[in-house]
């Protein structure tokens, strides 16, 4: 499965403090040619190589695909998560060599839809820099709705705005600018698609919001990155290879088991591609199941979880792998 | 490293036939003596010297002849290439695909120049030199996922991704065992693969489309897919049945050697870039049972793999008729004796 050239070993260019909380860091190759071509949603999975400890985590693109010379992403600093954002902000200066991988995309444009209604918050902006770019530059019709707390950590708005004017609304918080979310879906044409890329909380808001107002799902679609959680160590023992692992407080199932000398299958490490599902072959105790893949019956089972953002608690845990 | 095309036919007098080198080098799809449906995907990595995976888009000796039956059945009957207006993206993505590669694997026959947005596309055994813009369609004879598989052997399917499934909106399918990209326009993959037995009880399906919807730019992979045919048809479509379907039943044990075929489609998955679609193109390989015979090894091997081939497999492709005579053709070079691992003829 991981066959092919995932692996691209890349130099950081630039690196720019685009407010108090966000970093952005350009990407180009090392041996100085042109990147893959990429859709905009896409991300990249970057490696952080953290003395002893890699860490692997998703970041969206937000370059314009059609300039592939560099690729951007910009990272928010989670003081109280894993550390991979602190690393980014804290360690990684320019001329610094990182490997980064292949885009994939796990949240592309539907080019069916007659118009594209999207819905940022925060952070969540950054996939939509990229998409705005590409549909602007053909015949693209799209609306930005984003949600900020206020002007210092409004990222990028400034620079949508002046590329795309009036499609682009913003709701500042502290001035006590509110979405009026029912009422931007009432006046969308037929055939207008919605998107939504932020906290977990606003995603689960705008899904019910266009439910109730009777959008199908089709045409709903959104992009949620389980950041993986920190959580109390665990051991696990991997059947097949005949190895015990211990799971750290500070890395993910999917790094302890790569950690091992594993090499299995992922793809967004975020909870979302269903890659990673591994079979449980016994358990005493009780999961953490931090993904949106699997279905409410897998998770009954106890027969599965997705080791890139799920943990578990408890005696004993039996994992095919 | 220059090809040898040969000028041939598929058609009325059958002149297709393969050279010695072309034999040795057919993409043989048994790994063993027997043959079950199985998810039986493989990274498609380029580089083996010698067979048709020294490039990531094989092209051989039957190019010039293949491009023109291509053409006759287009002219009879242009539904066979279509897209829907949302997949006018993924047409220019594999425009880009098949021009880069051909040009970068046979830089001899294939030259692409790109100055910006203006291409410089030459294809000489075609005899093909244009000037386009990329991108803008009216720069073209025809749009650009029918322009570049003009000039590319095997049909191709172009899926759009979407609700979690893989829908099948635009394509050009000429060389086809037995489906029709008219009826399976707008279908997903479920709907689409309906018609095969037992595979959806093994949950080959399911787990098949999970593996594509993740499936990575710069990460292709393939599949073999095989079947047999009688007489070198390339079009047997369910639109030309008329045509071809009696042939079945003219199989005899004096002719076997020269009409009948093994069919092996290589299938291929690539993520294309700017449309996130997912291009399909299915290599088709034709090799006369007198031609397989020539390897002692894929002669014991496909003998054992037909005889005791599931009967619903036969039945699907269409294999009952002549089966029993074919398999009795085949026995004469089956000794018995053990056949060597991998797929390759000794
Ligand atoms: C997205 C890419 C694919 C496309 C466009 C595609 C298309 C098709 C079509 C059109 C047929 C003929 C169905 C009919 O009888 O009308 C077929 C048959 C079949 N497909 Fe696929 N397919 C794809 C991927 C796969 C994959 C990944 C697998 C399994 C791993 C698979 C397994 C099969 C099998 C077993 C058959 C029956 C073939 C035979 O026995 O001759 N397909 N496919
Ligand atoms: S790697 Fe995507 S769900 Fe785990």
């Amino acid at each position: 499965m991981k066959a092919g050239s995932n692996r691209i070993e890349a130099v950081v260019t630039n690196v720019v403090a685009v407010n108090e909380l966000v970093k952005r860091f350009h990407f180009e190759r090392a041996d100085g040619g042109l990147l893959p071509t990429f859709s905009g949603g896409a991300h990249i999975v970057v490696e952080m190589r953290d003395d002893e400890k890699t860490r692997l985590n998703p970041y969206s693109l937000m370059s314009t695909p059609l300039d592939t010379r560099d690729y951007r992403v910009s990272i928010r600093r989670d003081d109280v998560g894993r550390g991979g954002s602190l690393f980014m902000h804290r360690k990684v200066k320019l001329g610094d060599r990182m490997v980064i991988s292949n885009p994939v995309n796990l949240f592309s444009l539907d080019l069916r839809a007659k118009k594209h209604l999207m819905i940022a918050g925060g952070i969540g902006i950054t996939p939509f820099v990229a998409q705005t770019s590409q549909l602007a530059a053909g015949t693209g019709n799209f609306e930005l709705h984003y949600a900020v707390r206020n002007d210092a950590l409004a990222t990028y708005a400034d620079v949508l705005r002046e590329r795309h004017g009036s499609r682009i609304h913003l709701y500042r918080d502290d001035h006590g600018e509110t979405l009026d979310l029912a009422r931007v879906l009432a006046t969308q044409p037929l055939g207008t698609h919605l998107y939504v890329c932020g906290p977990a909380g606003m995603i689960t808001w705008v899904r019910n919001t266009a439910a109730a107002a009777g959008w199908p799902a089709e045409r709903v679609h959104f992009e949620h990155f389980a950041a993986p959680q920190p959580g109390r160590p665990f051991d696990v023992r991997l059947a097949v290879s005949g190895v015990e692992i211990q799971v750290g407080e500070h890395e993910s199932l999917l790094e302890a088991i790569e950690a091992a000398g594993l090499d299995p299958p992922y793809l967004c490490r975020g909870g979302v591609c269903g890659q990673c599902e591994t079979n449980v072959i016994s358990h005493d105790g009780k999961f953490l199941h931090n993904d949106h893949w699997l279905s409410e019956e897998d998770r009954q089972s106890g027969c599965k979880i997705m080791p890139c953002v799920s943990r578990f608690e408890g005696k004993s845990l039996v994992l095919e792998r | 490293m220059g090809i040898n095309f040969r000028q041939e036919t598929f058609r009325d007098d059958y002149s297709f036939k393969n050279s010695p080198e072309q034999i040795r080098r057919f993409p043989f799809p048994f790994p063993e003596d027997k043959y079950m449906y199985s998810v039986n995907i493989e990274p498609h990595v380029p580089g083996l010297k010698d067979t048709v995976f020294e490039h990531l888009f094989d092209v051989d000796e039957h190019y010039i002849s293949e491009m023109q039956d291509r053409a006759l059945v287009l002219a009879e009957d242009p539904l066979r290439c279509q897209s829907l207006p949302h997949m006018e993206l993924a047409g220019w993505d594999t425009l880009e695909l098949l021009m880069t590669e051909k040009a970068k694997s046979y830089p001899d026959l294939f030259t692409l120049t790109r100055d910006g947005d203006k291409w410089h596309w030459i294809n000489r055994p075609l005899g093909i030199d244009d000037h386009f813009t990329f991108g803008d369609s009216s720069t073209l004879p025809y749009g650009p996922l029918e322009y570049i598989t003009r000039q590319s052997q095997g049909d191709f399917a172009v899926l759009d991704q979407r609700d979690n499934n893989l829908w099948m909106d635009a394509g050009i399918v000429t060389t086809q065992a037995d489906w029709s990209l008219d009826f399976d326009i707008g279908m997903n993959f479920f709907e689409w693969h309906a018609p095969v037995p037992l595979a959806h009880q093994m949950g080959v399906f399911t787990r098949a489309l999970k593996f594509l919807m993740a499936l990575q730019q710069g990460q292709p992979s393939r599949r073999h897919n095989w079947t047999m045919t009688i007489n070198s048809r390339l079009d047997t479509s369910p639109e030309n049945f008329h045509k071809w379907g009696t042939d079945r039943a003219t199989v005899t044990p004096e002719n076997v050697g020269q009409k009948v075929h093994l069919r092996v489609e290589v299938q291929m998955f690539f993520r294309l870039p700017r449309s996130n679609a997912l291009l399909f193109p299915i290599r088709c390989y034709l090799l006369k049972m007198d031609e397989l015979v020539t390897s002692p090894k894929w002669a014991r091997r496909f003998h054992r793999v037909l005889r005791d081939l599931p009967n619903e497999l036969a039945e699907y492709k269409g294999l009952v008729r002549y089966r029993p005579t074919v398999v009795e053709w085949l026995s004469k070079y089956d000794d018995g004796a053990p056949t060597s691992a991998g797929l390759g003829p000794d």
